[in-house]
C-alpha cells in the first residue's frame, strides 16, 4: 500500500444505486413529499415553510405597526382573536413586545436564514457543481426536519398563556434570564432557547452537507474557480455559520443554566421588582452579549451572502453579459466573511466598551466597506451597456442593489462609534438593518424565486403579478423605511410601545402613520406573490424547453422536470466558467461546451 | 478504487475529493471544527469570569482528594490518573482503526472493548470527583454564621480564609465565587456528555463490527470516523484539564 492512494471519487451512494436500480426506484407518498431525501425537495419543503414563517412574521409586524401607527385605535375584533392579549380591541403592551421579538426571530432565523439558504442551497449546489444529489441525503432531510421541530416548539410558544419570549430577538439576559422579570421570561423564553438550539443543529446538518458537497461532489472539470458565485456564496455562508453558531449555542446553554440551575454566568447583583434580592453573583450579562454577536454580526452575513450569489447569477444572465469582476467577487465574499467574524462589538458601543477597543472595532467595521463596495461596483459595472432583460427576477435583482446600497451607507453611520453612541438603539438602527439585510435579502429571494421557479416546478410564475409585487415592494420598502433615519437621529427610540408621553416624538405623529400604512399595504402584495407562487405551481405557462433563460450553468442541462438524480444518463462535464455571455458573438455558451481552438479567453 | 497517483496529478479539478477524503471524513472534520467553536466559546467565557473575579480558589487545594485515602492532601492526584485513563483510551482506539485498516475483526472488537471500558472509567471518575466535591462540605462564615457547604453550581465555600477563625479543628472562609462551580460543572458536564456520547458510538461501533456490517462494506472508516470524534473528545479534555485544574 506504500505509494498507492484511494481516490475518493465524488460519488454519493445515490449514485451507486442509479446505476443499479434504476428501474425498480419506488417511491411512496412519505418518502417523496415526507421524508424526501431528493434536494429538489428538500429545497421546495424549505421554502414553503419559510413562506408560512414569513406570512406568520409579517403579519406580526403588521399587527405591531397598527398600534404604532394608531395608537388611540380600537379594534374589537382584535379582542376575539386574541383575547387578554388585545384587552379592548388595543394590543396590550406585553403583546406588543412579544410580537416584536417573534418578528424579528421568525424572519432573521426561520425565514431569512433556513428558508433562503435552505432552499437555494438545497436546490442549486448539486445542481450547479453537478452532483446527484448532496453528500448525504440523509443528513440533509435530518435538517430540514429538526427546522420542522424547532419550529413548532417556536410556535407553541405563541400558545402558552404566559406568551412567547418578549425580550427583543437578542433575547439580552438579565431580562431574559429571569422568569419573574417580565410575562415573556417565563415558559415561552425556554420554548424560545430550545428552538433555536434545535435550530443550531438544524442548520449544522445543512452546513456539513454544503461544505463537503461543494468540495467533494464537483463533477468533472468543475474547478473551483469555474463554479458560478451561487455556489462560491453559498460556501461562505455555510462556513460562516459552521463556526458562529456553535457560539451562540454555548451562549444558550449558559443561558439556560442560568434560568434554571441557579448559575451565575450573565447575573449579578440583581434586585427584582424593587424587594427581592438574587443570590446570583460575579456574573456578566455583557459576556452573553459577546456570545450573541460572535454569531449575530455573521449572521447578518449568513443571511445577505446566498443572496450575493443569486443576484449575480441572475444579473449576469439577464444583462447576457459575463459577471463583471469573477475573482473580484469571490475576492470579496472571502473578505466580507473573515471580516464578519472580527467586527461584533460594533453592536456593543455603549456597553462601557473600553474606547480604544472600540477604535479597533470602528477601524473593521469600516473595512467591511470596501468588499462591499466592490461587489456593488461590480454588479453595476455588469449592468452597464448590458441587453437587459427586464424579468421579474432581474428587477428584483437590481432592487437588491439598490436597496444594498442605500443600507450600506448607514452603516458607516452606524459604524464610528461616536455617532453610534447617539444612534445605538434607535429606528436609524432599524432602518439600517431592515433596508440592508430584511428587504435586500428579501429581494435577492425573490430574485432566486422568480428566476429558478422554472426550474422548480417546470412552469413560469406570472409576469404581471411579478411586476406588480416589485414595484410595489420597493416603492413601500423606502417609505417605510427612509423616514425611520429621521426619526433616527431626533432620537425616537426603537422597542417602545407608545410615544405619546415624549413632546419631541409628537412630530412624528402623521408620519408614523404613513409607515404603518405602506407596512400594511406591502404586506398584502407579498400575498398577491403567495398567490402568483401557489397559482403557478399547478397553472402557470408550461416550460417547453430546457433553458428557457439560455444560461450556461449546469442545472439547465438537465431534463424539464428532473428525476432523483438530476440527469437521467452521465453527469455532463464542465469545460469552462459559468459566465461567457456575449462572447465571439455567440449570445451564451454553456458550461459544457469544450473550449473551441481559437476561442478568446475571458 | 486503487490507482497509483502520478506527480504533479491535479487535485481540484473535479470529478474526485480534493482531499482524497470520503465526504463522511470530511464532514467529521467540520463536525469537529464546529465542536471547537463551541468549547472555545465556554472556555473563553470561563476565562473572562475569571478574571473578573478580586479572588478565586486554588485548585491544588479544591481537586486534592483520592477514593479510599481519607483526608491525605494529594493535590491533583485523581484528577492526573483520569487524564492519563482518557489518553490510554485514545491509545486504544487508535489500535482498533489500525485493526480496522487490515481488516481485523476480532483485533477492532478487543481494541474497542478496550476504548469503551476507557470511556466508562472515566465517567465514574467524574462521578466520584462531582459526588466528592458536592458532598464534601467545609466551613464558610455567611451572615455572621458559620454553615457547612459543599462544592456547587451556586454556592462555593473556599474563599479567602478568615483569619483566626476555626470551626471543628477546620479552617473557616468566606464564600468563594460562585463562578468557579457553575463553570466547572457546566464545562466538565458538557465535555463528560461528549465522552458519554462518545462510548455510546463506539458501543454502537462495537455491535456493528461483530454483526459483520463493515465487512460487507468493505471497509472499516466508520471505526476511523469515531475515532476522529474520540480523540477529538480526548483534545478538548486536555484543554479542560488546563484551564480547571492547571491554571
Ligand atoms: C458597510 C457595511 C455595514 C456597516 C459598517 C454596519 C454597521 C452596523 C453597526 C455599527 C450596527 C450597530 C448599530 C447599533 O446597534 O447601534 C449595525 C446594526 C445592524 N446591522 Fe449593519 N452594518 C453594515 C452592513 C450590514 C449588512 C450587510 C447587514 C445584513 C445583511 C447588516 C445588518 C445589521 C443588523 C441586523 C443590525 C442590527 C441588529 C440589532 O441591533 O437588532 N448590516 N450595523
Ligand atoms: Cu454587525
Amino acid at each position: 500500500m506504500s505509494n498507492e492512494i484511494v481516490i475518493q471519487h465524488g460519488v454519493s451512494e445515490q449514485e451507486v444505486h442509479e446505476h443499479h436500480e434504476a428501474h425498480h426506484h419506488h417511491e411512496t407518498f412519505i418518502t417523496k413529499y415526507v421524508f424526501s431525501q431528493d434536494h429538489k425537495m428538500i429545497a421546495k419543503q424549505f421554502l414553503i415553510t419559510g413562506m408560512i414563517w414569513a406570512i406568520i412574521g409579517g403579519l406580526m409586524s403588521v399587527l405591531f405597526r397598527l398600534q404604532l401607527g394608531y395608537p388611540d385605535l380600537q379594534l374589537p375584533w382584535l379582542e376575539d382573536i386574541f383575547g387578554h392579549w388585545a384587552k379592548d380591541g388595543k394590543i396590550t403592551p406585553e403583546f406588543y413586545y412579544a410580537l416584536g421579538t417573534m418578528h424579528g426571530t421568525i424572519l432573521i432565523f426561520f425565514v431569512l436564514t433556513a428558508g433562503l439558504t435552505g432552499t437555494f442551497a438545497n436546490f442549486l449546489i448539486p445542481f450547479q457543481v453537478g452532483a446527484r444529489d448532496m453528500a448525504s441525503p440523509f443528513l440533509n432531510m435530518l435538517s430540514y426536519w429538526f427546522f420542522v421541530v424547532a419550529s413548532v416548539i417556536l410556535m407553541s410558544s405563541l400558545f402558552v398563556q404566559t406568551g412567547p419570549a418578549a425580550g427583543g430577538w437578542t433575547v439580552y439576559p438579565p431580562l431574559s434570564a429571569l422568569g419573574d422579570a417580565s410575562q415573556g421570561s417565563k415558559i415561552g423564553m425556554d420554548l424560545w432557547l430550545v428552538s433555536l438550539a434545535l435550530f443550531v443543529v438544524s442548520s449544522l446538518l445543512g452546513g456539513l452537507n454544503y461544505i463537503s458537497t461543494i468540495l467533494n461532489m464537483r463533477t468533472k472539470g468543475m474547478t473551483m474557480t469555474r463554479m458560478p458565485l451561487t455556489v462560491w456564496a453559498l460556501l461562505f455562508t455555510a462556513i460562516l455559520g459552521l463556526l458562529s453558531f456553535p457560539v451562540l449555542f454555548s451562549g444558550f446553554i449558559l443561558l439556560l443554566f442560568d434560568r434554571h440551575l441557579g448559575t451565575s454566568f450573565y447575573l449579578s447583583d440583581i434586585v427584582i421588582s424593587g424587594t427581592k434580592i438574587l443570590p446570583n453573583e460575579g456574573g456578566s450579562p455583557i459576556l452573553y452579549q459577546h456570545l450573541f454577536w460572535f454569531l449575530g454580526h455573521p449572521e447578518v452575513y449568513i443571511i445577505i451572502l446566498p443572496t450575493f450569489g443569486l443576484v449575480s447569477e441572475v444579473m449576469s444572465i439577464n444583462a447576457r453579459k459575463p459577471i463583471f469582476g469573477y475573482m473580484a467577487m469571490i475576492a470579496s465574499m472571502f473578505a466580507i466573511a473573515l471580516l464578519a467574524f472580527l467586527v461584533w462589538a460594533h453592536h456593543m458601543f455603549v456597553t462601557g466598551l473600553n474606547p480604544f477597543l472600540g477604535s479597533v472595532f470602528v477601524l473593521l467595521t469600516l473595512l467591511i466597506a470596501v468588499p462591499s463596495a466592490i461587489k456593488v461596483f461590480n454588479w453595476l459595472t455588469t449592468l452597464w451597456r448590458g441587453s437587459i432583460r427586464f424579468t421579474p427576477g432581474m428587477l428584483f435583482s437590481i432592487g437588491f442593489v439598490s436597496m444594498f446600497i442605500s443600507g450600506g451607507l448607514t452603516g458607516i453611520f452606524l459604524g464610528n462609534s461616536t455617532l453610534d453612541l447617539h444612534l445605538h438603539d434607535t429606528y436609524f438602527v432599524i432602518a439600517h438593518f431592515h433596508i440592508v439585510m430584511g428587504v435586500s435579502a428579501f429581494m435577492g429571494m425573490f430574485a432566486g424565486v422568480y428566476h429558478w421557479f422554472p426550474k422548480m416546478y417546470g412552469r413560469y410564475m406570472n409576469n404581471t403579478l411579478g411586476y406588480i409585487h416589485f414595484w410595489v415592494t420597493l416603492v413601500c420598502a423606502y417609505v417605510i423605511f427612509w423616514p425611520m433615519h429621521y426619526e433616527g437621529f431626533a432620537g425616537m427610540p426603537r422597542r417602545y410601545y407608545d410615544y405619546a408621553g415624549w413632546e419631541s416624538f409628537k412630530q412624528f405623529v402623521e408620519l408614523n402613520r404613513v409607515i404603518s400604512f405602506a407596512a400594511i399595504l406591502s404586506f398584502l402584495v407579498q400575498l398577491l406573490f403567495v398567490f402568483n407562487f401557489f397559482y403557478s405551481i399547478f397553472k402557470g405557462r408550461k416550460v417547453t424547453s430546457k433553458n428557457p433563460w439560455g444560461a450556461n450553468t449546469l442545472e439547465w442541462t438537465t431534463p424539464i422536470r428532473p428525476g432523483h438524480g438530476n440527469w437521467p444518463g452521465e453527469i455532463p462535464e464542465v469545460h469552462r466558467w459559468a459566465y461567457d455571455y456575449g462572447k465571439d458573438g455567440r449570445d451564451f455558451v454553456p458550461q459544457t461546451e469544450p473550449v473551441g481552438k481559437d476561442e478568446t479567453s475571458h | 478504487m486503487s490507482t497509483h497517483v502520478p506527480a504533479g496529478y491535479k487535485w481540484w479539478t473535479g470529478g474526485k475529493s480534493p482531499y482524497n477524503v470520503s465526504y463522511g471524513k470530511l464532514m467529521m472534520w467540520l463536525f469537529l471544527l464546529s465542536d471547537t467553536f463551541t468549547f472555545g466559546a465556554l472556555l473563553i467565557s470561563y476565562g473572562t469570569i475569571r478574571v473578573s473575579q478580586p479572588y478565586w480558589p486554588d485548585p491544588n487545594h479544591v481537586y486534592n482528594a483520592f477514593p479510599l485515602m481519607g483526608h491525605a492532601d494529594l493535590p491533583l492526584a485523581f484528577v492526573s490518573l483520569m487524564t492519563f485513563i482518557l489518553i490510554m483510551s485514545s491509545v486504544t482506539m487508535v489500535l482498533a482503526v489500525h485493526e480496522g485498516h487490515k481488516r481485523n475483526r476480532a483485533g477492532v472488537e478487543k481494541w474497542l472493548l478496550w476504548t469503551i471500558l476507557g470511556g466508562f472509567m472515566f465517567l465514574g471518575c467524574q462521578a466520584w470527583e462531582w459526588t466528592h466535591l458536592i458532598t464534601g462540605s467545609h466551613p464558610v462564615l455567611i451572615d455572621g454564621v458559620v454553615k457547612e457547604i459543599g462544592t456547587t453550581i451556586s454556592m462555593n465555600p473556599f474563599g479567602p480564609a478568615v483569619p483566626g477563625l476555626m470551626h471543628d479543628g477546620h479552617q473557616v472562609t468566606v464564600p468563594g465565587p460562585i463562578g468557579f462551580g457553575s463553570f466547572f460543572f457546566g464545562i466538565t458536564g458538557f465535555h463528560g456528555f461528549h465522552v458519554f456520547s462518545g462510548v455510546m458510538l463506539n458501543i454502537l461501533m462495537y455491535f456493528w463490527t461483530r454483526g459483520g456490517r463493515f465487512d460487507r462494506l468493505g471497509h472499516y472508516e466508520m471505526i476511523e470516523k469515531v475515532g476522529l470524534y474520540w480523540h477529538f473528545v480526548d483534545l478538548v479534555w486536555v484543554f479542560v484539564f488546563l484551564c480547571f485544574y492547571l491554571i
